[in-house]
């Protein structure tokens, strides 16, 4: 089993609790009839399922780098294939992220899903067992089935429930996905012949020949730029953010984007760490690209959703640039950023969700002037929006300040052009907020945000408040697995 | 009773004969249901079976024993799943049977035997019986007579090459015996002689594979026959077709490289090709062909790896395989309301019009793509890892790109189910029998993707 797992000491397995909760409750609400009971099921699960998870914070050692609450059970001997879950400093908050979006998905789903309720609240369940199994796995084959198995609910999501051009958007996504997904598949079996185990912490940290690593590299990173998505992948994004439903989007934005990002801090950076460092003035370079491209398309654009969409590039291309900035600044500012971008990106697009049940469109034009009609709806928005171009105070400001931090010391060209896709995102999300609030004369009569979709709105805003002021209690459960992981890095820089 | 499956499948085909015989014409479904299951027990207690007749000619061994199994599963799903109203001709149903009997008898023979001329024997019973129920189809004209002849010439001329193989060995063993054969050939086996002789006898099994390049029946005739005809064709001589390309390949041992070369070859054309053509397909029937053709190129990964555990991953990848289609010719049979083909814009709005059906579907086509936590994954995964082990990157490389194009129109088939409009058609209600059926499929699919050691080890030991 090897040194680096902790197994796990609460009385009950509450890796694979958190995982299969989701699914327990899929398969009862299966067995309802009712629209109301099976949304009921769906929002209990959801937060029960929360509350357990906060246990994993309550009782997180942040002092150690190893992976903690370990579960290991033997599933396929002959083949050495192991079902090992475990978590540290990186993957906690994701998984938290995850179990908080889940219930607030069932939330904003409520009344927005009218059609098959039940087979809807049970691709959200599915999709929450398996992206918090992704995070939670290691070991490869667990990781990929989770990986995956979460393609299947996504791609009904989108394919079922979304809007005028779903069919093009899910297949497009499905595709463009599983392409990448095939060379990690080949990249794992190659690790698995050198090593001779499926477990990833075993596969860290090895004197791989620099050829291994380079081939390797490039296999994961495929599968992972695809996920990020990163410039010039994020084709597939774009289309499927914009016709997904408001729950699939938030999934998409939150959960699934980050996959990408956890997949190079936690594969390419200690399993080919050569390769790695060869790579990453290439990967700043995409990264920066992304950042720059992202804010200019963003301007032009005429679609709230696919606004949100390309703002994600960005900001997603910030994390690539801050992990491949290879500091221990750009680790944090990375690992942030990707939490802050699920908190603010979730919350924007529900906002969007919020307005197109009301008018039925999408377009900035439909929904321009609402500051009078809906002030409480126009608060939150522009509370994201100012959160999305990381104005101090709020969540996304930590993060990129960490960034910039970390990608200056690496590389000052990398750096400036950082701080102007800063300044784009400031451009495009006030040209958004000022449309919404002010943007025509209009006397529509449009109901504002009721009870439910204030509720659902509140932990995000409370998350990008809490992130944004006093950051040090996700910075120090972070430090101590990014510290352990630059300093094993550090040997490679030269 | 060692050989009690065969005999009880002989005593199957011949109570069917009678039926035909008799005047009085019985509902032959039901006792046909029985009886098949019955030989599934039969089958299921000789699996630790051991013996040996004919003086070597014919083997009693797991393999063949796990093969059988295999085989008689898929027999029975096909009688289960067999429409009464309207597949078949109802003079044809007892003869119907029979012939589905002696077919599964042959190929129960086949993966038993151990000399040439058993083999060549075993496979021609399996053949004619074939043979002679493709054309039984209601309600078309030409298509299924086309189909019957096609089948015919190609299966003769297949086997015609394969005899012409078989020479070759015989010529240099002096013996029919695969043992003696084994014995003699590694003196040949670098030489072209030898592995010209060990292909050439693969073919005839190839074809029943229909392996790149002796595939090209394979679309005509799964268009042409009945749905539930091309259900067993497709599924349950593939089976034996495996045993026995393993059984041959085994006299090429150590692996020989050349002789891998051209396996490697065969399988990167045939799952290209079949995965190309496949995407342009709109018969839901002519597109599992060529998906059948494409698969045979990743099974033969297995085979080539020329190692245990390589041959022990084909054969998990063909009870994948088996159960997989099933589905998918399930979900195809029930959706056929006059035994018609269907294509695959009929299956618009499924989602709606049959939720059960549409998850069958899109179940086994996710497993067929190869999609966790589907067995098509677990079994894919054992292919590349045994391939990959052996050295052989190449192939697998084209193996994983060749699952990404596949998948284009294997989710065509549950994106027409889940995100079409149905036009103008009805709901589908399922009786209890079918929706069992297809829980059962959706289950053993998902079952083999997630659980799949038990199998495993006991496939292992059968090589």
């Amino acid at each position: 089993m090897g040194d680096y797992l902790l197994m796990n000491r609460l009385d009950f397995p509450i890796l694979s609790t958190t995982i299969f909760i989701p699914l327990v409750g899929a398969a009862i609400l299966m067995l309802m009839r009712h629209d109301k009971a099976i949304k009921g099921i769906a929002l209990v699960t959801g937060i029960l399922n929360f509350l357990i998870s906060l246990l994993l914070y309550i009782h997180f050692d942040p002092t150690t780098p190893l992976f903690q609450f370990g579960e290991f059970a033997r599933w396929m001997p002959s083949y050495n294939i192991n079902y090992v879950l475990g978590i540290d400093g990186i993957t906690i908050f994701l998984i938290l992220l995850t179990t908080l979006l889940a219930p607030l998905c069932v939330l904003c789903s409520w009344t927005a899903i009218e059609q098959r309720v039940k087979e809807f609240m049970f691709c959200i369940l599915v999709m929450e067992s398996a992206m918090v199994g992704v995070f939670c796995a290691l070991d490869f084959i667990l990781f990929y089935v989770f990986w995956e198995a979460m393609l299947i609910p996504m791609y009904l999501l989108i394919a079922v429930w979304g809007g005028p051009q779903k069919d093009y958007a899910s297949i497009k996504f499905f595709i463009y996905t599983l392409f990448g997904s095939v060379f990690l598949l080949v990249a794992i079996i190659a690790i698995y012949l050198t090593t001779g185990s499926f477990s990833i912490p075993n596969a860290m940290f090895r004197d791989y020949s620099f050829g291994f690593q380079f081939w390797v590299f490039l296999a994961f990173a495929i599968a992972f730029a695809i996920k990020v998505p990163m410039f010039p992948f994020h084709t597939w994004l774009p289309a499927a953010h914009t016709e997904a439903p408001t729950a699939g989007s938030v999934f998409l934005a939150s959960v699934l984007l980050k996959m990408g990002t956890y997949g190079f801090l936690r594969f390419c950076l200690p399993i080919t760490p050569k390769a790695s460092v060869y790579f990453a003035p290439y990967m700043v370079i995409l990264s920066i690209i992304a950042i720059i491209y992202g804010g200019f398309v963003c301007l032009n654009q005429t679609d709230m959703k696919r606004l949100i969409a390309f703002s994600s590039v960005a900001h997603m291309g910030f994390a690539t640039l801050g992990i491949f900035s290879l500091t221990l600044f750009g680790f944090e500012g990375a690992l942030l950023q990707m939490l802050n971008h699920g908190v603010t990106t979730g919350g924007l697009f529900l906002c969007v969700g919020i307005i197109y049940e009301r008018t039925h469109s999408r377009e900035i034009f439909d929904n321009a002037g609402l500051g009078k009609i809906t002030p409480i709806y126009v608060g939150f928005l522009g509370l994201f929006s100012i959160s999305s171009l990381a104005f101090p105070g709020t969540n996304n400001f930590v993060g990129e300040l960490y960034i910039l931090i970390g990608s200056f010391v690496s590389s000052k060209t990398a750096g400036f052009f950082a701080v102007v896709g800063a300044v784009l995102a400031a451009a495009y999300m006030l040209r958004l907020l000022k449309q919404i609030t002010w943007g025509r004369e209009d006397k529509r009569a449009i109901r504002d945000m009721n009870l439910r979709e204030v509720i659902y709105l509140v932990p995000l805003v409370i998350l990008v408040f809490w992130m944004g002021i006093g950051p040090s209690p996700f910075v120090d459960t972070m430090k101590t697995t990014l510290t352990n992981l630059f300093t094993r890095m550090e040997v490679f820089f030269q | 009773m060692m050989m009690l499956p065969e005999f009880y499948l002989l005593f199957f085909s011949v109570l069917f004969l009678l039926f035909s015989i008799g005047k009085g014409r019985v509902n032959v479904f039901p006792w046909a249901k029985v009886l098949s299951l019955i030989g599934l027990v039969a089958t299921l207690i000789s699996i630790n079976a051991r013996g040996s007749f004919f003086s070597g000619a014919y083997r009693v061994d797991l393999f063949s024993q796990v093969f059988k199994s295999l085989v008689m599963y898929g027999l029975v799903f096909v009688i289960f799943m067999l429409d009464k109203r309207s597949e078949i001709e109802e003079k044809y149903n007892c003869e119907y049977f029979m012939f589905l009997g002696l077919s599964t008898l042959g190929l129960m023979m086949l993966v038993s035997s151990a000399e040439l001329i058993t083999i060549v024997l075993s496979l021609e019973i399996s053949s004619y019986s074939l043979y002679a129920i493709v054309p039984l189809r209601k309600g078309q004209t030409r298509i299924q007579l086309e189909a019957s002849m096609k089948y015919l010439f190609f299966g003769a001329v297949a086997t015609g090459v394969m005899l012409y193989g078989m020479g070759y060995l015989y010529g240099m063993a002096r013996s029919t015996f695969l043992s003696d054969i084994m014995a003699v050939l590694p003196k040949f086996i670098g030489q072209p002689i030898g592995i010209f002789a060990i292909v050439l006898t693969m073919t005839g099994f190839f074809f029943k594979l229909s392996l790149f390049p002796f595939h090209f029946w394979s679309p005509d005739i799964y268009e042409g026959a009945s749905n539930t005809t091309t259900t067993f064709i497709a599924t349950v001589p593939k089976l034996a077709a495996v045993a026995l390309i393993m059984r041959i390949a085994a006299l090429a041992y150590p692996a020989e490289p050349v002789f891998v070369t051209i396996l490697i070859v065969l399988s990167a054309l045939s799952m290209t090709l079949g995965n190309l053509v496949g995407l342009v397909q709109k018969d839901v029937k002519r597109l599992l062909g060529y998906s059948g053709i494409a698969h045979a190129g990743y099974v033969m990964m297995g085979i080539l790896a020329m190692s245990r555990d390589g041959n022990a991953s084909a054969i998990y990848y063909m009870a994948v395989y088996l159960f997989m289609n099933l589905g998918v010719f399930y979900v195809v049979l029930l959706l056929s309301k006059s035994g018609e083909n269907v294509s695959v814009n009929d299956l618009a709005g499924l989602a709606k019009r049959a939720p059960l059906l549409a998850f069958t579907l899109a179940v086994s086509a996710f497993s067929l793509a190869g999609i966790p936590p589907t067995g098509g994954f677990t079994g894919k995964l054992f292919l590349f890892t045994n391939a990959f082990k052996e050295g052989h990157l190449t192939i697998v490389i084209i193996g994983a790109v060749n699952t990404v194009i596949s998948i284009f129109y294997y989710l065509n088939l549950v994106r027409m189910s889940y995100s079409r409009e149905p036009v103008g058609a009805e709901r589908i209600n399922l009786s209890f029998h079918e929706k069992a059926l297809c829980y059962l499929l959706i289950f053993l699919v998902l079952y083999m993707g997630i659980m799949p050691f038990g199998l495993m080890q006991v496939f292992r030991a059968a090589v």
